[in-house]
């Protein structure tokens, strides 16, 4: 049979195809973001959209699976928190078809702010948890989900973490599995979690998870891999891939694909044929803590430390002592720190606020993250998808009532914005806020690669749609001066600033240019350069932090291959040194 | 065959991605159990980036961590110095003699570290050469990432792979001649 290389996500996708789902709904975000871009080469065969946030797309998701359609979810780790809600009255109604929520953890945290083991959301919401550990299982485990979430009536969290989401390995294809619609009769008593309907639904999940557990006892995701007696693995997702380099060839294993509710039946048995019995998890150890309260006799975290992401050579030399052997070079490299892109449309705003001796400037999840980042330092704080306005607001109250003189700025982008901005601006609003809210309005969800949002004007099918503009949004609310500015003009910026600080009424600001990145768009490319005869070398054009900017013995210089012509290093140029030439060479 | 593994390491842009996905194409046809893990995120903001490639009669793992790699390629070479500790004491390296100042070297806020390569060939087995004045020789800097793949070819035996056939099936048409062009002369320079 033709062998694919696919990524866990493509195989996610695909599984998801395989398994007959017809509606999809999800916010991005890394590690998750691709499952969802490769949705659409199946859109013959099923609905996908982005949702504003990962709340309203389980809501979507949720609808969907009652109304009697297969669906899918799916977020990064501490988007399951924005779904959280949702997700825990889900699972005391219980579903209609079915219905899988992705969840792909971020162990090491490559790109995200916490490395939150979300597992325990499937224990914590009482639903069935599933943990492929390659891209075969990804596509083959996807269908056993619909099969689990249908014959035990609960939502199931599909659990994956960087390694499998983003590693690729071989996949066969197989045809897709149209799945039955099941007609929709109203059914209030499900579906209504009014608490006498949600005081009958909970015993009814406490025997639904008995049953299931019985399920995986003999289930064909949970394998017994029997080879000597002496050393027993009990593992499950990427960690059995490591555990296999690491114990040697007699070991046997209890790979579990299943991990919520546990087989304690199935783990028994296994435990009482192994002289030793180890559990390997990556970050917590959650199989482990209920096979030690079970009594069940093994050895994990006292060995296999929670922090970061495994790989086969940290845990031989966790569980070993083998330390590997490596060479130690006397040469030091130099750390290459993500900055913002050449010509990106937030480094004018953010060299504004640079110049700003008392401004506070409440941050958010973004590309605008890196403000953060010399010589910029332009950001204080970042929390979560939409703390940019409502920390801030906190943070403005306790200068009024402390008696400090700064000034508030609370800082989200575009997608950010409808994601959870919105509330945000509501309570600054409604609340008295001595703040200026700021919406970074690039177009387009930049730090996850770019997929469209409610204003963008596309949809995930790559259809048309109503862009929502957020100056009406603004409007509507009450900000009666929302001021609109080009963040690369500098002047303009800055008097942006100015005019919202002055204004006696409800102000925010829109900084608003495209980012360059974005192909649909025709961007106005030029190259600025540098003349060496009136370059003073006083470096105030390494300020705005452009990594075209750079300095050649004792004068500026501009590299042509990275420069888009943005003019920022040229409009701080006190001397008139740098200039564009229209057209790139 | 026991598992052998590669990391390809360069800065975002340099086409290591695509390099990796030539060579897992060979492997494929010659019938391996291929892994593959990239990097992804942030690498297009200027980063440091690696993809790892596993490969043999079966993978377990798509991920090594250090001294386990057989082979380093290294687009640029302090991101060989960056990633030498992947390397097995006894593995090979194969470097574009190739110099890209980060932002802060850029800035003249550091200093690009001196003796990269010498450190480099003091403790290991290297293949070295300017992958990037050979591509700008045969007209076009972008095919530096498979004159690279050509050197490679000669750092570790890969099985029996006729490589000029999977560029073929790999690349563009249009870019074929230039690609056959560039993987042979990355061959006959080391």
């Amino acid at each position: 049979m033709e062998k694919h290389l696919l990524s866990g996500n493509e195989a996610i996708a695909r599984g998801a195809y395989e398994a007959g789902v017809k509606v999809c709904s999800a916010y991005p975000g890394t590690p998750s973001t691709e499952i969802f871009e490769n949705l659409p080469q199946y859109k013959d065969a099923l609905y996908c959209e982005w949702a504003p946030n990962e709340k309203v797309a389980t809501e979507v998701a949720y609808g969907a699976a009652i109304g009697g359609a297969r669906s899918l979810t799916a977020m990064k780790h501490v988007g399951l928190n924005v779904a959280a809600d949702p997700l825990f009255t889900a699972a005391y109604n219980g579903v209609n078809s079915g219905f899988v929520i992705v969840t792909a953890d971020d162990p090491s945290m490559h790109s995200s702010q916490n490395e939150q083991d979300n597992r325990r959301y499937a224990r914590f919401a009482k639903v069935a948890l599933i943990e492929p550990s390659d891209s075969q299982e990804c596509i083959d485990f996807m269908k056993e989900a619909y099969r689990i979430s249908e014959r035990f009536d609960m939502p199931v969290i599909f659990r994956t973490t960087t390694n499998i989401s983003h590693s690729k390995s071989l996949v066969t294809f197989s045809e897709r599995e149209e799945a039955e619609p099941i007609p929709y009769t109203r059914n209030t008593r499900k579906f209504n979690c009014a608490p006498a309907n949600a005081y009958r639904n909970h015993p009814k999940v406490e025997q639904n998870l008995k049953a299931l557990e019985e399920y995986g006892c003999t289930c064909p995701i949970n394998k017994l891999e029997l080879r000597g007696g002496k050393l027993g693995v009990i593992t499950a997702g990427i960690a059995y891939q490591y555990a296999k380099d690491v114990f040697p060839e007699d070991t046997s294993f209890l790979k579990l694909g299943l991990t919520n509710p546990l087989p304690m039946k199935l783990i028994r048995d296994f435990a009482s044929k192994v002289e030793k019995l180890y559990v390997i998890e990556e970050l917590e150890g959650l199989m482990e803590e209920q096979l030690k309260a079970a009594g069940i006799d093994c050895v994990g975290k006292e060995l296999v430390s929670n922090l970061y992401e495994l790989n086969p050579q940290r845990l031989r030399e966790m569980l070993f002592g083998v330390k590997p052997e490596t060479k130690a070079l006397p040469v030091k490299p130099v750390s290459r720190p993500p900055t913002l892109c050449p010509g990106c449309p937030h480094r004018g705003f953010f060299y504004t606020m640079s110049k700003g001796k008392d401004f506070v400037i409440a941050g958010d999840i973004g590309c605008y993250t890196l403000g953060a980042n010399p010589p910029l330092n332009a950001l204080d704080t970042c929390i979560c998808m939409g703390a940019g306005f409502s920390a801030g607001m906190g943070m403005s109250k306790a200068f009024d009532v402390t008696g400090q003189k700064k000034k508030v700025f609370g800082v989200v982008g575009d997608s950010t914005f409808f994601h959870s901005g919105m509330t945000g601006a509501a309570e600054i609003l409604y609340n008295k806020g001595n703040i200026i809210p700021v919406v970074l309005d690039n177009h387009i969800t930049g730090m996850t690669g770019h997929q469209d949002n409610p204003g963008s004007g596309y949809t995930l099918q790559g259809e048309m749609a109503a862009a929502i503009k957020i100056e009406d949004v603004l409007r509507a609310f009450g900000y009666q001066n929302v001021i609109i500015v080009d963040p690369q003009d500098l002047k303009a910026m800055q008097k942006a600033v100015d005019d919202a600080l002055a204004s006696e009424v409800p102000a925010a600001i829109i900084a608003r240019r495209p980012c360059l990145l974005i192909k649909r768009i025709k961007h106005d490319i030029g190259q600025c350069v540098v003349d060496t005869d009136k370059c003073i070398g006083c470096r105030m054009c390494l300020k705005v932090g452009c990594p075209a900017v750079m300095v050649k013995g004792k004068k500026s210089s501009i590299d042509p291959t990275q420069c888009v012509g943005c003019t920022l290093c040229a409009q701080v140029c006190p001397v008139g040194a740098i200039s564009r030439k229209e057209s790139k060479a | 065959m026991s598992t052998k593994s590669a990391i390809l390491v360069g800065v975002g842009g340099q086409g290591a991605i695509l390099t990796a996905k030539v060579l897992v194409n060979g492997l494929m046809k010659a019938g391996c159990d291929v892994k593959m893990s990239e990097v992804h995120g942030m690498s297009q903001r200027g980063g440091s980036v690696s993809t790892q490639v596993h490969w043999g009669d079966k993978v377990y793992s798509p991920v090594i961590g250090p001294g386990a790699a057989d082979l380093l390629v290294a687009f640029e070479k302090m991101e060989a110095v960056r990633y030498a500790q992947f390397l097995k004491p006894d593995g090979v390296a194969v470097i574009n003699d190739y110099e890209l100042p980060s932002a802060t070297i850029a800035a003249g806020l550091e200093e690009y570290p001196a003796g990269c390569l010498e450190a480099m060939e003091a403790n290991f087995r290297c293949l070295t050469l300017n992958a990037a004045q050979i591509a700008a020789e045969l007209g076009n800097p972008k095919c530096m990432n498979i004159v690279l793949f050509g050197a490679m070819t000669k750092a570790l035996h890969f099985g029996d792979i006729d490589w000029e056939d999977v560029i073929r099936e790999t690349v563009p048409a249009k870019f074929l001649e230039l690609n056959l062009a560039a993987f042979r002369a990355g061959r006959d320079a080391v």
